[in-house]
């Protein structure tokens, strides 16, 4: 896959008023691959897009295009083009007219901007609306007129920064599909910006979590969520319980009160570490003196499952299952090996601070940049 | 009953806003020239201004002022506005503050300052003086009216016009500019309106050779019983009736259909 | 946008700093300065002094040597209150002016921003046409009427009443001030009304509020920063007018105005006098604004339009 690399971001640092917004990103784009950098707001992940796109220029490090240095190369001469937050459509100019922008710069003759105009509004699926005016458009049609305004000029890369982020949850699914099958079919480039961790899972070829202007880890989805490198990935990437423990010696590590066998290795021995496993991985059986017992605090039913919330030892514990034990009760839990992850000790709080604030708001911080 | 009681209401105060002026009008077609017995009708004053090579040569005047200041405030407001629009938050504060005090404060004092800057710096009054009163107080109007447009803009809109392969020259003139056309325009005409219409710092600023419409007006009132100015009111009244209809019908043919149906969301 | 475009600002930042900056700190120095005589070694000379050396130049059929010299005094300013009673008339005068506006506009931009909405723009069109014709004219056209044989005396004749000493007096001029500027009263009032939502009003009366209770409970709270700048708009052009009063008082009733005018432009020339009364009228007009400001928090630029 080397061999088609067509952006590289080498140690790029970029500081605003005062505040360190990228802390040394590198990062390797390849040919027809869907990138999504993902991390709440404030993460630096919108940053590093509009440095992608030469909105902005990096204070050190450096940005490839096809092993050419491009960081004084201004936006208009980049091989790339954007979905902005909100569209940025233009209000004065109708569908038409929006899409036909970038040809019209170009000076393409009318019957070729009329003809590829017509070709991009059919693969955006808004056929006979090129005389609209934008503002006349729901918001899952603006998107789309939004890509088709950026694809028409044949980019070899895509950005979209949260570009379903005004959109009601079940257009954003479809958009979801439909962005994935565009992507397909241009066979182009995506770098896509959400802190929506299952948009992220969905579409992507390769998923780069941030976090605090640095890059927590990069893989396919699967990797992610199942091997996530640190306590905040796990956490982010999915619901996870997250419990202090200690490593005795290799595939054997001590929480809740309990000895526990698990499949990793290479900690110093009597290392204190973070233990993380999944909700869904949890069984609730009958209490009895073979496994851990809680007592079941909290039910609550999710559509798929029930989120039950039980209290073992110290700690808390959240549990996904198709089944409801009453509130009240005591039961037991048991894991398998495979489904404990431990992870090098990190601050667990502050994960949990940004997960919040990265539900409730976009990255409007970002977006001042 | 209540309701007739405010059409009333409203017919009184729009009789007190229209009395003078249509009595104004009227004596412009009196034969006498007392204002208050009607001797019959004639166009008299009407051919009597027009031969008035005084108030022709200061309607002549008024216009280039109105001219020169609106197109000269324009340009200079719209640049401004963009570069107060990027300005660090406390320049911009700084910056906008004084704008405002030509417009908030008393134009007389405006006037007063202004013919002292020019005594002060040996400039004689004149044309060239008057016209830098008039761009004085017309910028102030272009920049606010051009900065709110600026601000609502989406900031991204700029950015997509670089994205698409403008050249920051192209992307003000193809999406920056057509954005905030609504906000110069008005400030345009806002420009052209006060520059007309200004008396009192005009008083101050101009030179014995450049007496504007309104400066000739004053001293004509002044003699008390001249017709000629019934009949320039009138004149005055039907361009300006003439403008407003003209404007205020394509305003509500271009809002209407939305507009309506809010009035009706707001019965329903 | 990028940061460089500030750059744009450039040419209207000369501009400001020149044409609004300097001649406001002229007024300043003026209105702290005066000028005073000196002689050939530039000692300052006292009026008697002055009058004393001249005369004796005179006797000795020399030409006099002297020169002018600009020293800072505050004398101006304590001149001012020479005349407070014009100042303060002024202020009287504008206030009465924008009191009765204030009744007379309140009302009225009620019922307007209840009307229909083809309606409400014909109405507008019609409190704004006025305001397009030069002031002089408008205050002219009420010189014609108030005459002792204008119209409204005649009016009066026909129920034998009359003939009223109407015309330069200053109830003539409050009449001139209101006439010229309830329509920057009518204006604000209206554009704060007309944003009151039905519902609002609706909701009131839901729970139990009279038409009364809704005008001062609701639509009055809710129209302050329109009555602010309605008060701002009428007051300030009303206090410093100086040819409504000319026009109208018949030079009888001298405002603040005409008082400046005087000393700039007419018999009573003292600049500097004349710039502490426009310092002193421009600290008034802006300590006014400010108490206004805090009720109308607003952005003017509404408002303006």
């Amino acid at each position: 896959m080397d061999k088609n690399k067509i952006i590289e971001l080498r140690d790029i640092t970029m500081e605003y008023e005062g505040e360190q917004v990228l802390k040394g990103i590198n990062l390797e784009i390849h040919d027809k691959e869907f990138v999504t950098l993902l991390g709440p707001s404030g993460c630096g992940k919108t940053t590093t897009l509009r440095i992608v796109g030469g909105f902005i220029t990096p204070d050190s490090g450096d940005v490839f295009f096809g092993g050419k240095r491009v960081n004084d190369l201004p936006p208009y001469k980049r091989p790339v083009n954007t979905v902005f937050q909100k569209y940025a459509l233009f209000p004065h100019l109708n569908v038409f007219e929006n899409v036909a922008f970038g040809l019209r710069l170009k000076h393409t003759p009318e019957s070729e901007v009329a003809r590829r105009v017509g070709e991009m509004l059919e693969i955006v699926d808004l056929k006979g609306f090129d005389r609209r005016g934008v503002n006349q458009l729901s918001g899952g049609q603006q998107q789309r007129i939004a890509i088709a305004r950026a694809l028409i000029n044949n980019p070899k890369v895509l950005l979209l920064d949260e570009p379903l982020g005004a959109l009601d949850l079940k257009l954003r699914k479809e958009m979801q599909i439909e962005l994935k099958k565009i992507q397909q079919r241009m066979e182009i480039t995506f770098i896509y910006v959400t802190h929506d961790q299952e948009e992220a899972l969905t579409m992507s070829d390769t998923v780069v979590v941030m976090k605090d202007g640095t890059i927590q880890q990069i893989g396919t989805p699967q990797d992610i969520y199942n091997e996530p490198k640190n306590a905040f990935v796990a956490d982010f990437i999915g619901e996870s319980n997250i419990l202090p423990g200690i490593m005795h010696r290799d595939y054997l590590v001590e929480f809740a009160g309990n000895n526990f066998d698990c499949v990793d290795a290479g900690f110093e021995p009597m290392e204190p570490v973070d233990v993380v496993i999944r909700p869904e991985d949890i069984s609730i059986v009958p209490a009895s003196d073979e496994v851990l017992n809680g007592v079941v605090e909290n039910v609550q039913f999710k559509g798929v499952h029930y989120e039950i919330i039980v209290r073992a030892y110290s700690d808390t514990w959240v549990i996904h299952s198709t089944k409801a034990p009453e509130v009240g009760s005591i039961v037991g839990i048991t894991l398998t090996p495979e489904d404990i992850h431990i992870m090098k000790k990190s601050d667990v709080e502050k994960v949990n601070y940004f997960k919040s604030e990265s539900e409730s708001e976009g990255s409007s911080i970002e977006q001042e940049i | 009953m209540k309701k007739i009681t405010s059409k009333i209401y409203i017919a009184a105060v729009f009789i007190f806003l229209y009395a003078p002026i249509f009595v104004l009008i009227a004596n412009s077609f009196n034969k006498s020239k007392s204002r208050t017995v009607w001797t019959g009708f004639t166009l008299d004053w009407y051919t009597k201004l027009f031969n008035n090579e005084v108030i022709l040569k200061s309607l002549l005047n008024t216009l280039i002022v109105a001219a020169i200041a609106s197109i000269v405030s324009t340009i200079l407001g719209t640049a401004a506005a963009i570069g107060i629009y990027n300005m660090k938050k406390i320049t911009r504060s700084l910056v906008i503050n004084i704008t405002y005090i030509p417009i908030m404060n008393s134009e007389m004092v405006t006037g007063v300052s202004l013919m002292l800057l020019f005594v002060a710096l040996n400039i004689n009054l004149s044309f060239m003086t008057l016209i830098f009163a008039h761009i004085t107080f017309c910028v102030p109007y272009v920049i606010l009216n051009v900065l709110p447009k600026l601000r609502q803009m989406n900031r991204n809109l700029y950015d997509a016009a670089l994205d698409l392969g403008c050249n920051p020259f192209q992307a003000f003139r193809h999406v920056v500019i057509p954005e905030i056309m609504p906000g110069i325009v008005t400030g345009f005409l806002m420009s052209i309106t006060y520059s007309i219409d200004d008396f009192v710092i005009s008083y101050f600023t101009h030179g014995s050779t450049s007496q504007t419409l309104p400066i000739t007006i004053y001293s004509m009132t002044r003699r008390k019983v001249s017709p000629e100015v019934n009949a320039l009111s009138a004149i005055i009244f039907v361009v300006v009736l003439v403008i407003l209809l003209i404007m205020n019908l394509s305003d509500i043919r271009r809002t209407s259909p939305k507009k309506k149906k809010r009035v009706k969301e707001k019965q329903s | 946008m990028n940061k460089k475009y500030k750059l744009a600002a450039a040419p209207y930042l000369l501009w400001m700093i020149v044409f609004i900056v300097v001649p406001l700190i002229l007024i300043a120095v003026f209105a702290f300065t005066t000028t005073v005589s000196c002689d050939a070694e530039g000692n300052i000379l006292s009026e008697d002094e002055l009058a004393e050396y001249l005369a004796e130049c005179e006797e000795n059929e020399v030409e006099p040597e002297l020169t002018e010299k600009k020293v800072f005094t505050i004398q101006n300013i304590l001149d001012v209150s020479k005349y407070s009673t014009v100042l303060i008339n002024s202020a009287w005068l504008a206030l009465i002016a924008t009191a009765i506006c204030l009744v007379i506009a309140y009302p009225l931009a009620y019922m307007i921003s209840r009307m229909f909405y083809s309606r409400q723009k014909l109405a507008l069109m019609l409190v704004m046409l006025p305001m397009w014709m030069n002031f002089l004219l408008r205050t002219y056209a009420w010189m014609t009427l108030l005459e002792k044989n204008g119209l409204i005396n005649k009016f009066f004749a026909l129920f034998g009443l009359g003939p009223f000493n109407m015309i330069n007096t200053q109830g003539a001029v409050v009449l001139g001030m209101i006439y010229n500027y309830l329509p920057f009263m009518i204006l604000p009032l209206y554009s704060v009304m007309t944003k009151i939502d039905d519902r609002t009003i609706e909701a009131a009366q839901d729970l139990g509020a009279n038409s009364w209770q809704v005008i001062s409970k609701v639509v009055f709270p809710l129209s302050m920063p329109g009555v602010a700048s309605g008060i701002t708009m009428v007051f300030v052009p009303s206090v410093s007018t100086f040819i409504i009063s000319r026009m109208l008082g018949g030079g009888t009733n001298m405002l603040i105005g005409d008082l400046i005018d005087l000393q700039f432009l007419g018999n009573a020339y003292n600049p500097n006098l004349g710039a502490a009364i426009s310092l002193v009228l421009m600290v008034f007009v802006f300590l006014c604004m400010s108490i206004t400001n805090q009720i109308d928090n607003e952005d003017m630029e509404g408002v303006l339009l």
